[in-house]
């Protein structure tokens, strides 16, 4: 059987590291940790995620230079904080991937945005905040991407039907 | 009578002269598109214009919006495979593999994939990647004006689709790959079809290199065109091979090796030029590349299983449903009900044919996912676009768009 790609132990050890370096940067503003699939994600405070991810990107030995995917994410009508913003990093040098969360209510859904660390968020971040309505504070064009102007609504949030109003 | 004005050359000049000034005064602004032929689908661009200079491009996207990844989520996993074929259509191939293997990483039998289902992943991916390619030197070749490589590229891309209606019979929505393997083999005389083509197809590259490298008028329209620096594709996400023709060396294939990339001999090209004509090279190159690792698939088939043996998952054989209970059972709620994933979350990205094509899934436990969300590599590639036209002609533009090879299903989704 062919092995497929598998994370090796140095990159796990790698991400421990980076969780470790965090929390005694950060402290209070690192959440939960959480490992699964292979993968690591890193809660984040709202208020800091510019900071931690202006300090992933310039640490000299993480180099997490590359912002590979920014999305939104809906947690249920009900459940409180609603919204998550999840970040994937790609250490182009290291060759690991790292995925940060960001949690946010509905009742005040902006998150600091990250256009300024990476300029890719640029667009992420327009069509997040088209399809689910998270506004992103400092970005330079916050305008609709994806849906036609005159639609009221995101539509990818859980409570907007499938067919549309 | 009226009078007769005499032309003449100094007077027209003053004349002249006294317009530019006129014009200068302010940029204008031109709707390029979304009905342009080179926008290569829906695209609008709104350029600012100082004469025929690019003061600034603003791309406006869109049109196709058909909100798949909304659709997805009221879909069964297996099902959801046919509308991934549908966002990069001149890619189907990898935009089934990128999705099957993100819902086998939430399963957790990425290991499990037998050998062969994994060859034959690999084979027809690479396949596509040249029949993605094509459409791409094709369109490139016209947009800048040489319309007989359209022809060209369009008769060896015909080949390979051919082997793709042999297989399964669609052609560019195919739908063949399945979580847990393939749905059936491959019939017994297509490897013969590939190895005809792979004997042809070097003959090709000749045939375009002779028709479209060595010509002056397309060196021309495309060297220290759209220039974008190695730190600014990074600042602005561009994958694939428009970031390798700036020199900088990633590849999914090599950097997390999935399917068994990592035991194929291939060479991952990179020029350092940051232009247009960087990044048609680097295409170039890719062709004989793909054809390489195709060739070390055929030799690496061996008879064997095509999909896990979880009956949990993939659907039984034919033949066992005949002769077995439980084989009858399994199928009729695989078909039925579909199967349940494990809730959790998944990244999972593989080296497409325009870049890095990357999907994100959550599960909550259920038959189908709760948030499917796909990283299009040319959502991310256009958004580079203002940066390498700005202060080129707008006939430029035309080659600039035609080098990021973007493809507006993906990026409306």
């Amino acid at each position: 059987m062919i092995p497929t790609g598998a994370p090796t132990l140095e990159k796990q050890q790698f991400l421990d590291e980076v969780v470790e370096v965090l929390k005694k940067a950060f402290g209070q503003a690192i959440g939960e940790i959480k490992r699964a699939n292979r993968e690591t994600s890193v809660y984040v405070s709202r208020e800091k995620i510019v900071e931690v991810a202006r300090f992933l990107r310039d640490h000299e030995r993480f180099k997490f230079n590359f912002l590979s995917d920014l999305t939104g994410f809906d947690r249920g009508i009900d459940s409180s904080p609603r919204f998550e913003v999840i970040y994937h990093l790609l250490s182009l040098p290291n060759r690991v991937r790292l995925r940060l969360k960001v949690q946010v209510d509905e009742d005040d859904c902006t998150v600091p945005s990250v256009t300024e660390v990476w300029k890719t968020a640029n667009w992420h971040e327009r069509e997040t905040f088209d399809l689910f309505g998270i506004r992103f504070s400092g970005h330079p064009d916050l305008r609709k991407i994806l849906t036609p102007e005159d639609l009221e609504g995101h539509p990818l949030r859980k409570d907007f039907p499938l067919r549309g109003y | 009578m009226s009078k007769v004005v005499e032309y003449s050359p100094t007077r027209k000049l003053q004349e002249l002269a006294q317009m530019k000034d006129q014009v200068l005064d302010h940029n204008i602004t031109v709707s390029m598109g979304p009905q342009h032929p080179s926008t290569h689908g829906v695209l609008r661009l709104e350029l600012e214009l100082d004469g025929e200079t690019i003061v600034n491009a603003v791309p406006d996207i869109g049109y196709l919006h058909t909100g798949m990844e909304k659709l997805m989520e009221y879909k069964k996993y297996q099902q959801n495979i046919v509308i991934t074929d549908r966002m990069d259509y001149l890619n189907p191939m990898g935009n089934n593999l990128g999705y099957v293997m993100c819902v086998e990483k939430l399963l957790g039998i990425t290991d499990e994939i037998p050998e062969r289902a994994q060859v034959i992943r690999v084979m027809l991916t690479e396949l596509q990647r040249i029949a993605s390619h094509m459409v791409w030197l094709g369109t490139h070749a016209l947009d800048i004006g040489a319309m007989s490589m359209f022809f060209y590229c369009f008769r060896e891309r015909e080949k390979i689709l051919n082997i793709y209606e042999a297989i399964c019979g669609g052609r560019m929505t195919v739908s063949y790959f399945r979580v847990g393997g393939l749905p059936y083999d491959i019939p017994d005389f297509v490897p013969g079809m590939i190895r005809e083509f792979c004997k042809e197809f070097p003959k090709a590259i000749d045939e375009y290199k002779a028709l479209l490298a060595g010509n002056t008028i397309f060196q021309a329209r495309t060297k220290g065109v759209g220039i974008i620096t190695p730190e600014d594709a990074i600042q602005w996400g561009v994958t694939g091979p428009s970031l390798r023709g700036s020199g900088v060396d990633y590849d999914v294939r090599r950097y997390e090796p999935y399917c068994g990339y990592e035991t194929y001999d291939f060479e991952v090209p990179v020029e350092t030029g940051c232009d247009v004509w960087s990044r048609f090279s680097v295409r170039i190159r890719e062709l004989s590349e793909s054809l390489k690792i195709v060739r070390q698939a055929l030799d690496r088939l061996k008879p064997g299983s095509v999909k896990v043996d979880s009956p949990k998952i993939a659907l039984p054989e034919r033949e066992m449903m005949k002769h077995q209970m439980d084989a009858l059972i399994h199928h009729f709620l695989l078909a039925g009900l579909g199967f349940e994933v494990p809730p959790g979350e998944a990244y999972h990205a593989i080296e497409g044919s325009k870049g890095e094509l990357g999907y994100y899934i959550v599960s909550d436990g259920s038959e189908r996912p709760y948030r499917v969300h796909v990283r299009g590599p040319s959502f991310v590639n256009l958004q580079a676009l203002p940066v390498m036209v700005k202060g080129a002609m707008i006939a430029d533009t035309v080659a600039v768009i035609g080098s990021l090879d973007i493809v507006l299903g993906e990026i409306d989704r």
